[in-house]
C-alpha cells in the first residue's frame, strides 16, 4: 500500500526526514514511534499527500503523491495531530461537510453517519455544536470524520496525545476494531504502551531517520532483556550507586531519579542487591517495553 | 485528477461549504444586512442630507441622498469583504484549522483559495443585493444600469478580501488587524468619495485617495445607480480594480501556500 525508499524531507538546511525506507502492506497496522522532533509527523504529512517530499521515492496506493495528489487522498483517511473540526457546526454537520469534500451523494453521507455516531459513541450529541464537546469526545469525532469515505488507509498522527486515561482505551478499541475490519492503519505515537497495543510492526524514528523496526515484540526481543529492575536511591545518589550493582545486569541505564538493570530474573537480582547491603528507596521489577528499547538505542526516554 | 466521481469541481465543493456554513447562521447577519442601510440612509441621507442640499444646493449635481447611497454600498461591500477575510481566515488557518482538513480531502490549496474568494464574491452579490432594495425603497435608483451593481460588488468584494487574506494567512498574529481597521479600513471609509465628493479634499490627499481600491469602487456603483458614466474615469475605475484584484490574489496564492503547504 506504501512503499518509502529513502524519503527525505527539508526544511531549508534542516532535514526533518533524513533517508528513510519502509513498506507498509494492506490490512497491517504500521507504527511509528519516536520522541518529539523525531520526524514522524513530517512522514505523515507526505504520506496524506499534504507535504511534497524533498528527495528519494514515495508511492501510495501505488501513485505518487507528487503527481497524483488528490486521488491519493480521495481513498485516504486522516487523523490529525491537532482537532481540525469546524467548531461552528453541529456534530452530524461537521461529517457531512467533510463527506462532501469526497463528493459523496447527501443520502450516502447520512447513512454512514448514523454508522459512524454509533461507532464513535456520539450519537445523543448529533445535533450539539462541537465547541464545548470534550477533546475525547473530538478525536472520536475526528476519527469518525476520517472515516466518512470508506478509506483504504487510516493515517493517525498521535491519536490520543492529551487524552484522559479511559479516553485513550476507548479509542484504542474503536481502533482495534478498524484493523480486525481490514483498514491499513498508519499511527505515529510518542506512547510506547500505545504502540504495543496497536502496532503489527513499526519502525522507531530518531532525528529523522529509522533506528529500528520490526515487530514490538521482537524489537524488545532484540533490544533488551526480558524483565527490568528499576532501583531508586535517595535524591543525588543514583551515580553513586552504580558500581555497586553494574556487574549484576546485562545492561545498566541511569537516568536522573533510578537506576534501571537489564536482567533475565528480576527477583534474583533484588535479592542480591539486597544481600549486598544496599538500601534503595524502592525496588520493582518489570517486563521490558518498547520504551526500554528506545532508551537502548538513542540513550533517551521517549517523553521529555 | 483521475480517480473523481464526475460531481462537483473540487473548487465548487469549497465554495459550497461556505455557503452551507453560513446557511447555519444567517439569521444573525440578516437583520444587520436591511438595517444598516436602512438607519445610515435615514439618518445620513435624508436628516443630514435635507440640510446638505438647502446650504449646498445639491452635491455632485445630485440630491444629497443620491449621492450617499452608492457610497455607502460601496463602503459596506468594503467592509463586509475585509472583515470576512480577516479573523475568520485566520481562525480556519491556525485556531480552528479547518482549512488543514479540507487539505486532508481531494480538495487542493488552490481550491481552497477559490472557496475563500468565491464565497466572498457571492457575499458581496447579497449584501449588495439587500442594499439594492433598500435603496430602491428610499428612491435613490435613478438607472437600469444599476443591475450592473450586482457583478461588480462581486469582483470588487473579490479585489478587497484577496489582499487581506494574504495579510491574514501570512501574520502569525491577530494584533495586526487592530492596526489594519484603525489605520486602513476606517481611513478609507471616510475618505474615499463616499461621503462627500473628492474635490472637498486637499489636492495632494486627492492624489493619495486616487491610489485607494475603495475610491474606484465607489465611483463605479454610483455611475451605476445614478446612470452617468463619464467614460474615461468609468475605464480607469475598472482597470485599477482588475490590477488591484490580480495582484491580490497572486499575493494570497502565495501566502496559503507558504502558510499550509509545508
Amino acid at each position: 500500500m506504501i512503499v518509502a525508499e529513502g524519503l527525505r524531507k527539508a526544511f531549508g538546511s534542516f532535514a526533518a526526514v533524513d533517508g528513510v525506507d519502509f513498506r507498509i502492506g494492506k490490512g497491517e497496522s504500521f507504527g511509528f514511534l519516536g520522541p518529539n522532533g523525531a520526524g514522524k509527523t513530517s512522514t505523515m504529512r507526505m504520506i496524506a499527500c499534504m507535504s511534497p517530499y524533498s528527495g528519494g521515492s514515495l508511492r501510495v496506493l501505488g501513485m505518487d503523491p507528487m503527481t497524483q495528489g488528490p486521488a491519493i487522498r480521495g481513498r485516504l483517511g486522516l487523523v490529525p495531530q491537532e482537532d481540525t473540526l469546524d467548531e461552528e457546526l453541529t456534530v452530524l454537520d461537521n461529517l457531512y461537510i467533510y463527506g462532501r469534500y469526497f463528493d459523496l451523494p447527501k443520502k450516502l453521507i447520512r447513512e454512514r453517519a448514523e454508522r459512524l455516531l454509533e461507532f464513535a459513541q456520539l450519537t445523543d450529541r448529533r445535533n450539539d455544536k462541537v465547541g464545548p464537546l470534550s477533546g475525547g469526545m473530538k478525536r472520536r469525532l475526528t476519527i469518525a470524520r476520517s472515516l466518512i469515505s470508506e478509506p483504504d488507509i487510516l493515517i493517525l498522527d498521535e491519536p490520543t496525545t492529551g487524552l484522559d486515561p479511559q479516553a485513550r482505551h476507548l479509542l484504542w478499541d474503536r481502533l482495534y476494531r478498524l484493523k480486525s475490519q481490514g483498514v491499513t492503519l498508519v499511527i505515529t505515537t510518542h506512547y510506547m504502551d500505545e504502540a504495543e497495543q496497536l502496532c503489527d510492526r513499526l519502525v522507531v524514528m530518531d532525528k529523522g531517520r529509522i533506528v529500528a523496526h520490526g515487530s514490538p515484540r521482537a524489537l524488545i526481543a532484540e533490544h533488551s532483556t526480558r524483565e527490568v529492575v528499576e532501583l531508586r536511591f535517595a535524591v543525588d545518589q543514583q551515580q553513586a550507586n552504580v558500581a555497586s550493582v553494574e556487574d549484576l545486569a546485562e545492561r545498566v541505564e541511569v537516568l536522573p531519579d533510578r537506576i534501571l538493570l537489564y536482567v533475565h530474573d528480576g527477583d534474583a537480582t533484588i535479592g542480591e542487591v539486597h544481600r549486598r547491603g544496599l538500601l534503595p528507596e524502592s525496588a520493582l521489577v518489570r517486563r521490558s517495553t518498547l520504551e526500554d528499547v528506545f532508551l537502548h538505542l538513542t540513550g533517551r526516554t521517549l517523553v521529555d | 485528477m483521475a480517480a473523481q466521481r464526475a460531481g462537483w469541481p473540487t473548487w465548487f465543493r469549497a465554495v459550497w461549504v461556505h455557503a452551507y456554513t453560513y446557511s447555519k447562521v444567517w439569521k444573525g447577519s440578516v437583520t444587520t444586512t436591511f438595517l444598516f442601510p436602512l438607519l445610515y440612509l435615514a439618518a445620513m441621507g435624508v436628516g443630514l442630507g435635507t440640510l446638505v442640499d438647502r446650504h449646498a444646493h445639491h452635491v455632485g449635481g445630485v440630491a444629497y441622498v443620491d449621492f450617499l447611497a452608492p457610497g455607502l454600498l460601496a463602503g459596506t461591500i468594503f467592509q463586509v469583504a475585509v472583515n470576512e477575510s480577516t479573523y475568520p481566515v485566520m481562525a480556519r488557518i491556525k485556531w480552528m484549522r479547518t482549512y488543514w482538513a479540507m487539505l486532508a480531502t481531494p480538495l487542493d490549496i488552490d481550491d481552497v483559495l477559490i472557496g475563500h474568494l468565491g464565497w466572498s464574491a457571492l457575499r458581496g452579490g447579497m449584501v449588495s443585493g439587500a442594499f439594492l432594495l433598500v435603496m430602491e425603497g428610499f428612491g435613490v435608483i435613478h438607472s437600469w444600469w444599476a443591475l450592473a451593481v450586482l457583478p461588480l460588488a462581486m469582483a470588487a468584494s473579490v479585489a478587497f478580501a484577496a489582499p487581506t487574506t494574504a495579510y491574514a494567512a501570512t501574520t502569525t498574529s491577530e494584533n495586526g488587524f487592530a492596526l489594519l481597521y484603525r489605520f486602513g479600513v476606517m481611513p478609507l471609509f471616510l475618505f474615499s468619495a463616499t461621503f462627500f465628493p473628492l474635490g472637498q479634499l486637499p489636492v495632494w490627499l486627492r492624489a493619495v485617495a486616487q491610489c485607494t481600491p475603495l475610491l474606484h469602487a465607489v465611483n463605479l456603483l454610483r455611475d451605476c445607480t445614478l446612470g452617468i458614466f463619464p467614460a474615461t474615469q468609468a475605464l480607469v475605475d475598472v482597470v485599477y480594480l482588475a490590477v488591484f484584484a490580480a495582484v491580490g490574489i497572486a499575493f494570497a496564492r502565495r501566502a496559503f501556500r507558504k502558510r499550509m503547504v509545508l
